[in-house]
């Protein structure tokens, strides 16, 4: 018998393992929610998967009487709305800022403490401050997720840029570049997959930031809707709707995995 | 015409003595090697002529002038490893000396300069053995062909002096024999004066023009960092200059 960690799962076999687990909560969803329907036909906690088909149809496929939109494609474009513009804004943050601080003496000694000291404020916190001084708007929402993700990302790439082998940065020196030619060529696309994985890393965070800024104050959004179903304890909306968020979330990191592994083939692992 | 002079030259960190009272004159197109025990100060001597550590005490002078305290592009420098750029192919590797001399702003060439440019990057690329490899990425490349790129990326830009430091440490002793004959090639291609440091005897015998030996004159057994190295050994060599040039 070898020994546990030598022992390898086949191909069809390592599937069907990480199935699994996916399988056993439904089918413990399904046992639980047909048991308690039998008991009590109106319970509202463990919805019948047709129930949970039914409000799907509605939310995704028909027109809402009220606002004449498609409830669960407008809430997934605010939402994502939001997210992108933060993340975006996130990134340009991160990049510029962590590259000057990674590169720049000066910099890192004017900047740097404030950035972590900074990343250390719970956003969730000065949630109101930004309700009050930016109002309830998107700019809210938006802000408060770049609060939460902007510094990690700053010191994320300010300590990856710091890595870079101190022979690299000499080297490029004695081929007569400039600080402003080290950052451009050497420095920048070397942190362009640290950028990627950086997002990937923020990407829960963010996610966590909307959908509190959501229910706290929004009229449309991923986050705004489950809150406000809540109140008619509407589990069939409440369980499609984390379904599909992480289904976008993981969508998102898939992507940004796609993306690194096709346009930075040079920093594969196991250089 | 590269000389380079040195001049009471001491470097302490703290109270520790590292170097101390090297004179030194080195005329244009030697290739001194220089050898001692670990911790000599010879890597140290180095880094101050590449301008990353300052002297404390004393000078260097190229043609009489004194050294900028911050590396440029008139010394080159290989490392013995991580010198090259992994997000560059090889040929974008070479490329990239020229490009940053050439466009200030951009760091890139476009049209007819980067097609001079690319053409004298594959003259070397051609010079150094590593033509077929040109779009590869340093991770593909074995460590010898790695130590090679990262020679001719240096002398690309045709630098006075080359300083080397310890460059062929990492590689097999068999590939040690093609990259001598690679760095006495360029460096009578380039007429450079080369600065080698390296822990291997023979090498230094066989390489250089001048050898210097680092070593303590003085050791106070109850104070070990009381006293640095200095160049005990200035001996020059006959050479490969004219060997290879008959060759």
């Amino acid at each position: 018998m070898r020994r546990l960690i030598n022992q390898q799962p086949g191909r069809a076999g390592a599937l069907l393992l990480s199935a699994l687990p996916f399988i056993l909560v439904v089918a413990a969803y399904l046992v639980c929610s047909n048991a308690r329907l039998a008991e009590n036909p109106g319970d509202k906690l463990l919805p019948a998967p047709a129930t949970i088909a039914a409000t799907i149809q509605q939310f995704a496929f028909e027109e809402d009487e009220r606002t004449g939109t498609y409830l669960l494609w407008n809430d997934t474009r605010a939402s994502l709305e939001r997210l992108l513009w933060a993340l975006a804004v996130s990134a340009l943050i991160g990049v510029a800022l962590g590259v000057a601080i990674g590169v720049v003496p000066y910099l890192r000694v004017t900047v740097a403490p404030f950035v972590a000291a900074v990343s250390l404020i719970p956003p969730l916190a000065i949630l109101p401050i930004l309700f009050i001084v930016v109002g309830l708007g998107e700019a809210a929402k938006i802000t408060l997720i770049i609060i939460g993700v902007a510094p990690i990302i700053v010191r994320d790439l300010a300590m990856r840029t710091a890595e870079l082998p101190r022979e690299q940065i000499i080297k490029a020196q004695t081929l007569g570049s400039s600080t402003w030619q080290l950052v451009l060529r050497v420095v920048l696309p070397q942190m362009w997959p640290r950028l990627v994985d950086a997002l990937r890393l923020t990407l829960g965070s963010a996610w966590l930031f909307l959908i509190a800024a959501e229910a706290i104050a929004s009229t449309e959004g991923l986050g705004y809707r489950i809150f406000l179903v809540r109140r008619y304890l509407a589990m069939d909306v409440i369980l499609p709707y984390v379904a599909w968020i992480t289904l976008l979330a993981f969508t998102m990191d898939w992507l940004l995995r796609l993306l690194r592994a096709k346009a930075f083939g040079w920093a594969e692992a196991g250089a | 015409m590269t000389q380079v002079t040195v001049k009471r030259l001491w470097k302490e960190f703290g109270s520790q003595v590292v170097l101390e009272n090297v004179n030194l004159h080195i005329d244009d197109h030697e290739f001194v090697t220089i050898v001692g025990a670990s911790g000599c100060g010879k890597t140290t001597f180095l880094r101050m002529l590449l301008g990353v550590e300052t002297p404390s005490r004393g000078e260097f002078l190229i043609d009489g002038r004194s050294l900028q305290s911050e590396p440029g592009p008139d010394r080159g420098i290989v490392f013995q490893r991580y010198s090259l750029f992994p997000h560059l192919t090889v040929i974008q590797n070479l490329l990239l000396g020229l490009e940053l001399r050439g466009a200030p702003l951009l760091g890139r060439l476009f049209g007819a300069p980067r097609r001079r440019a690319l053409e004298r990057a594959k003259m070397l690329l051609e010079a150094v053995g590593l033509q077929s490899s040109a779009d590869k990425y340093p991770r593909q490349l074995s460590g010898g062909m790695q130590q090679r790129l990262s020679i001719a990326q240096s002398v690309i830009c045709e630098p006075k002096i080359l300083l080397l430091d310890e460059p062929f440490g990492a590689l097999d002793p068999g590939l040690t024999a093609d990259m001598h004959e690679l760095i006495l090639k360029l460096w009578n291609m380039n007429k450079m004066t080369v600065f080698m440091v390296t822990h291997d005897l023979r090498e230094s015998f066989e390489l250089g023009t001048r050898l210097l030996v680092f070593d303590k004159v003085r050791v106070d057994p109850q104070a070990p960092d009381a006293y640095g190295a200095t160049i005990t050994f200035n001996i020059p060599l006959k050479g490969h200059r004219t060997a290879t040039a008959a060759a």
